[in-house]
């Protein structure tokens, strides 16, 4: 077992993941096999190698004008939220 | 008319001899009979689809309208269709209507096609066989044991089953060629870029991309042209002209030059599966193309570093997901940690959370080098061994998926073993290539008759000569046109 159970609650907690009790050990088994296999990454030779983060090499971030061009549909988004009031997104109190 | 292919119900369209409105309320009541045994649909868009039909049918009768005027379609429920319930088949979405339409959905809106309904799929696209889904598992129509493939298996098994002629689908490791293999269908996966990603709900933002499932190549053609383009809207959309793939399918095969993946025909390939794409292979080689075999070394990392990138994209992309703004919220959350961590945990099933564990922690402080970065270095090496091969050959070529369609519930408790169903499809993705499945041939298991598919891979923007081969062999060869039983 690559990973130990207090290290998948600490990966569930970064995560922001409740995991129930009964769920734990699952996720346990099967994280370990998941980074006992990618570990074969390991042995490839890749000394000099550039890491890779997007797939087309010459394609560069655009910028584009810096022009107003939304409209301020808050009422259409908000649609689908939770809990809102007076255009606010209500959360549980943060500061006592 | 549920077996025509898009481009016989163009013409037919435009010769008048049935009425797009004739069309849809067709392929409706078949979606209403044959649907949910298959599971095949989230959401069918009745009133959406009947506007639409009309609005093409008066365009029609002004002599107005493209070639795609009046064809009904359906999109995977990974693009947000503005005014529509948007699921990405979670229950984190399930009460999810989106604000906007995505491009692709206003692409093919602008080009006059039906939306006939949202398709199922894996749970935010993760998953090979549709069994991921918050709305359970899609059946294959050629074997309802049997799974569709996934992530866009709903897609898959609609168009499959003639419930609609074309559908959209997504592509993050495999997930529009490997259901297309599975159920008889062409899938195109476009080069990264090449379709916009605005509206479509993210996975892993650089492997990503939107294609089609059609039952033949000409169809394929017909949809991506109208699909792609720019899209200001998409920082990774690729500023470049589409070119008329239907009408740039006539190129040759004789002279082509085919190159062998080794490492795509070892252990783990099915033999009758080979056997199929062997007997294509020889087709192709009577009518002029040139084999070779060739070795490209990195491929057998592809899997291991599919599953590091993969989800640790994911892991990023999913926390937008916080019960605030969208989607699921828990009840009575004690505190603002609390709100986030039932929310996410109730809202996101089982494989969706493992992948956002399995990226938090090759993402997490220590962890970062030794997986991210290594990962992403063997990326790097996967795209060279491509690019290398593309300087000798034109396409290459192997199996879609090692073996045809399996049991539903087979591999449900094995992540690997579900993840090693992506072993011939998820390079492509690593290397932004485009790719495509054909049917190339039917294996017997279990007294069914299952499709098998053959994979081309491309250069960079090399759509147009992939989707002319498809069409070469489909032209020589009859496997496409089959229907599943009952189907057709």
């Amino acid at each position: 077992m690559s990973l130990t159970r207090n290290q998948v609650e600490g990966i569930a907690h970064l995560a922001r993941l409740e995991i129930t009790e009964a769920q734990m050990p699952v996720y346990v088994d099967s994280l370990s096999r998941i980074i006992d296999f990618v570990e074969q990454l390991a042995a490839a030779d890749t000394a000099g190698v550039e890491p890779m983060a997007h797939p087309l090499a010459d394609q560069v971030q655009r910028l584009r004008p810096d022009a107003v061009t939304e409209i301020d549909q808050r009422d259409k988004f908000q649609h689908n939220a939770p809990s809102v009031a007076a255009g606010l997104y209500l959360v549980p109190k943060v500061i006592e | 008319m549920h077996t025509l292919t898009v481009s016989e119900l163009a013409a037919g369209l435009r010769a008048r001899q049935f009425s797009s409105l004739e069309l849809t309320q067709h392929f409706l009541g078949r979606i209403e009979r044959l649907g949910p045994e298959l599971n095949a649909f989230v959401t069918v868009t009745y009133e959406r689809a009947l506007a639409d039909a009309r609005a093409a049918d008066a365009k029609l009768a002004r002599g107005e309208g493209g070639p795609l005027t009046g064809v009904p379609v359906a999109h995977k429920d990974i693009f947000c269709t503005d005014g529509i319930r948007t699921t990405c088949s979670s229950k984190m979405l399930s009460n999810f209507v989106a604000p906007y339409d995505a491009t692709v959905v206003r692409n093919w809106h602008d080009a006059g096609t039906v939306l006939l309904g949202k398709t199922n799929m894996d749970e935010f696209a993760m998953g090979s066989s549709n069994e991921t889904s918050f709305f359970g598992p899609v059946k294959n129509p050629w074997d309802h044991a049997r799974v569709p493939g996934g992530s866009s298996g709903g897609s898959a098994a609609a168009v499959a089953a003639c419930l609609a002629p074309a559908a959209s689908g997504t592509d993050t490791g495999g997930s529009i060629r490997q259901p297309a293999a599975l159920t008889n269908l062409t899938g195109v996966k476009p080069t990264y870029g090449r379709v916009s990603r605005y509206g479509m709900i993210a996975f892993a933002s650089s492997l990503d991309q939107a294609g089609v499932l059609t039952r033949s190549a000409e169809d394929a053609a017909l949809l991506l042209t109208a699909m792609s383009g720019f899209d200001p809207r998409d920082s990774t959309s690729v500023d470049r002209p589409v070119p008329d793939y239907a009408a740039e399918l006539g190129q040759p095969l004789k002279g082509l030059r085919i190159g062998l993946i080794k490492e795509f025909f070892g252990d783990g390939l099915d033999p009758a599966v080979e056997k199929c794409v062997r007997a294509a292979i020889e087709l192709l080689q009577r009518e002029g193309a040139e084999v070779r075999e060739l070795s490209l070394p990195s491929l057998p990392l592809s899997v291991p570093t599919y599953y590091v990138v993969a989800p640790a994209e994911c892991s990023s992309n999913l926390s937008r997901f916080d019960g605030v703004r969208f989607g699921h919220r828990c009840e009575q959350p004690k505190d603002l940690l609390d709100l986030y961590r039932r929310s996410r945990g109730e809202g996101f099933g089982a494989e969706v959370k493992r992948r956002i564990m399995t990226g938090t922690y090759v993402l997490s402080a220590g962890y970062y080098d030794a997986y991210y970065l290594k990962a992403q270095k063997c990326r790097a090496l996967i795209a060279q061994d491509f690019a290398r091969a593309f300087e000798d050959v034109d396409v290459v070529l192997s199996p879609t998926a090692p073996t045809a369609a399996f049991e539903l519930g087979a591999k449900t408790s094995d992540p690997i073993a579900m993840y090693l169903n992506d072993i011939y499809s998820i390079a492509a993705n690593l290397a932004g290539l485009p790719g495509l499945s054909i049917p190339c041939g039917f294996v017997a298991e279990g007294g069914k008759e299952l499709p098998v598919g053959l994979q081309l891979v491309g250069p960079h923007f090399g759509e147009s000569r992939l989707l002319s081969v498809a069409h070469q062999y489909q032209l020589r060869t009859e496997w496409h046109r089959r229907v599943a039983p009952g189907y057709a």
